[in-house]
């Protein structure tokens, strides 16, 4: 089965707004992804496309999100569900399709494809000046296709940490898509966690854009899915405004994960941060790509990137490409990356203090994380995310 | 008096080159032996064959703890059996919290010898009162391993680590290299500390300068992969006063 054959399986799906059949149009004349497309060169679909893909089932909610210390949204395939969610008083929450603007789905295909498809999502409003402490955004899934479509909006200089899950049990595909607007002063903490089942598709689409003074600052785990993909796009739109795009990727066995990143300074004095750590066993494929723009408007840019990868098996194999743009001659940008194994002195060093070498092993892939993991204030989500990292050495092949 | 370690004949190539040419050494419960030697004479091969680093083949001869054959174990069974090598470049982990990195390899050892884990509580007061003892700050608990240490801290980090772990047998690499007479003194306490019936040590150093500090119950003389005489701790003034180089003449002409 090709795209266009995937793409046949919506052809009696109901399109009911003007950005929905837009966005089928766009659908009808160029098509999902291919490998010919430069964005998608190191990611191709033909997995998902040729897939087959589970009927949905009943969703049950993991204990983990349970007793996760924070009011959450649910949504199950796709579909909000109240039973699985616990209320919050502290934000304006609201459910069905939301979108703000900023997403780009006559350019974005999967973008598009949700836009086509969606039927449900969660839209969180935090008012100017208030500090909304955490909310728990998971999504489960059990078959079929989800194409969830969020909208998350803050007032100047309002807080909020969203913790933000993906899971699910057997074959499915997963486009979410998730649009941020932070008004100036305002901060977003967006802690991804991706654990999709791993036979599933994970494609991830997330548009933020920072007004004058505001963060968006947002730390990815990635270490489910057969196809896994976060797409970034980040737009400093005012002046001191920031953006973190960090991320771990843990990968084994014959998974792909890509983290892709566009960071647009369209202002003065704005800046971004990245660190990027990539572990891969077994057969895995890890991707980086990571752009960085700076409009002409954009003098006295602070932008860096660190991408790193640590390969534990001879036939996992990463493909990074940092870019830069720019087109304001007052700048700091830069970009580094390394990829490398594990060390044997150390390896040997921890071994002769009587650590077993799986142990030893666990410990050295965790210090290799640490910088991208240390940042993450929120200890609640921190310590999650320690449970999924601890015992993924053990079956890492 | 039994020998703790017991070395017959060992010997080891690198890379095909053969290192060790058949050492035959005896180390007594609660005794301190010296190796000394020149540079390239096969100190250090000797020490990692002992821990079990990669990268050496032992090509023929036996070395033994309490009996066990050291050479077929891993490199944390044989710390679990009482080994600790303190390392002449201690390895920086970048990521590890020094505190975490001890009570895990401490545990690592109770656990494989089936003794209670420690839980953080116990295992801070112990580590504290280790510390007290050494003179070293609590500080250095807090900091990653060996990253951004000193020289003289490294190597009090490793007497801190053979505190903590209490192995039967230390094997201490040129500890004594690069240290100020301060660390030297630290160093020197830590292993002297330990002494008793149930701790030995191999102390390889290439000047007699730490041996003053760890006076050893023996001292022998390593040269082209072989132990070309042994004695009391009078040997170490010897060899300081004359040199390696008359005595590994004598050794060749005989």
């Amino acid at each position: 089965m090709n795209a266009t054959a995937f793409l046949a399986r919506f052809d009696n799906a109901t399109i009911a707004s003007p950005e929905a059949r837009a966005a089928a149009s766009v659908l009808r004349e160029h098509g999902l992804p291919g490998m010919r497309e430069e964005a998608w060169r190191a990611t191709p679909l033909r997995g998902l496309y040729e897939a087959d893909l589970d009927a949905p089932a009943a969703p049950v909610l993991p204990p983990v999100l349970a007793a996760f210390p924070a009011p959450r949204l649910v949504f199950a395939d796709g579909r909000f569900a109240p039973a699985l969610s616990a209320a919050t008083d502290r934000m304006h929450v609201a459910t069905g399709v939301a979108m703000l603007g900023l997403a780009r789905p006559a350019t974005d295909k999967l973008v598009a494809l949700n836009t086509m498809l969606a039927t449900d999502g969660a839209t969180v409003e935090v008012a100017a000046g208030t500090d909304a402490g955490t909310l728990l955004l998971a999504h489960l899934a059990t078959g079929a296709t989800s194409h969830p479509r969020h909208a998350i909006r803050l007032g100047a200089g309002a807080k909020l940490t969203l913790v933000d899950y993906a899971g699910g049990q057997g074959a499915y595909f997963h486009n979410p898509v998730l649009e941020v607007a932070l008004a100036p002063g305002a901060t977003l903490t967006h802690l991804r966690i991706q654990d999709e089942s791993e036979k599933s598709y994970h494609l991830a689409t997330i548009y933020a854009e920072a007004a004058e003074g505001a963060t968006y600052d947002s730390f990815l785990l990635a270490r489910g899915a057969a196809i896994g993909r976060t797409e970034i796009h980040a737009r400093l739109a005012g002046p001191r405004a920031t953006a973190h795009l960090n991320a771990a990727q843990l990968l084994a066995r014959s998974q792909h994960g890509d983290f892709t990143t566009v960071v647009r300074h369209d202002a003065p004095a704005t800046i971004s941060r990245q660190t990027v750590k990539t572990v891969l066993a077994g057969r895995a494929h890890g991707v980086f790509q990571g752009k960085i723009e700076v409009a002409p408007e954009g003098q006295k840019t602070d932008g860096y990137q660190m991408n790193q990868t640590l390969l534990l098996s001879p036939r996992a194999e990463i493909s990074a490409k940092p870019q830069l743009e720019i087109y304001a001659d007052d700048v700091k940008c830069s970009h580094g990356a390394t990829v490398g194994e594990l060390d044997a002195e150390q390896l040997f060093y921890l071994r002769s203090r009587g650590i077993p070498e799986a142990a030893a092993r666990a410990i050295l892939v965790r210090a290799f994380l640490a910088e991208a993991l240390d940042p993450i204030a929120h200890e609640a989500a921190r310590a999650w995310m320690e449970t999924l990292i601890d015992p993924w050495w053990d079956n890492a092949r | 008096m039994s020998a703790l370690l017991e070395i017959t004949d060992l010997a080891a190539d690198i890379d095909g080159k053969e290192i060790l040419r058949g050492i035959s050494l005896a180390v007594p419960k609660g005794e301190v032996h010296a190796i000394m030697g020149p540079n390239g004479s096969g100190k250090s091969t000797l020490s990692y064959v002992l821990a079990g680093r990669e990268g050496y083949a032992v090509t023929g001869g036996t070395a033994t703890l309490d009996g066990a054959d050291l050479l077929a174990m891993e490199p944390e069974q044989r710390a679990a059996a009482g080994l600790f090598l303190a390392f002449q470049y201690p390895v920086e982990l970048p990521g590890v919290g020094n505190a975490n990195f001890l009570r895990t390899a401490l545990n690592a050892q109770r656990r494989a010898r089936g003794e209670a884990e420690l839980d953080a509580g116990a295992f801070l007061r112990l580590a504290r009162q280790e510390l007290k003892r050494l003179a070293i700050s609590d500080e250095m608990l807090k900091r990653n391993v060996n990253v951004g240490f000193s020289g003289g801290e490294k190597k009090r980090n490793e007497v801190l680590q053979m505190a903590l772990l209490r192995p039967r047998l230390a094997i201490l690499d040129e500890t004594d290299s690069g240290l100020d007479i301060d660390a030297l003194r630290i160093v020197a306490q830590g292993v002297n500390a330990l002494r008793g019936p149930d701790f030995s040590a191999l102390v390889i150093t290439h000047y007699q300068r730490l041996l003053d500090h760890i006076v050893p119950d023996r001292v022998h003389v390593l040269a082209h992969g072989r132990i070309i005489r042994s004695g009391g701790p009078e040997l170490a003034h010897e060899l300081e006063a004359s040199g390696y180089g008359e005595i590994v003449a004598k050794a060749a002409a005989a």
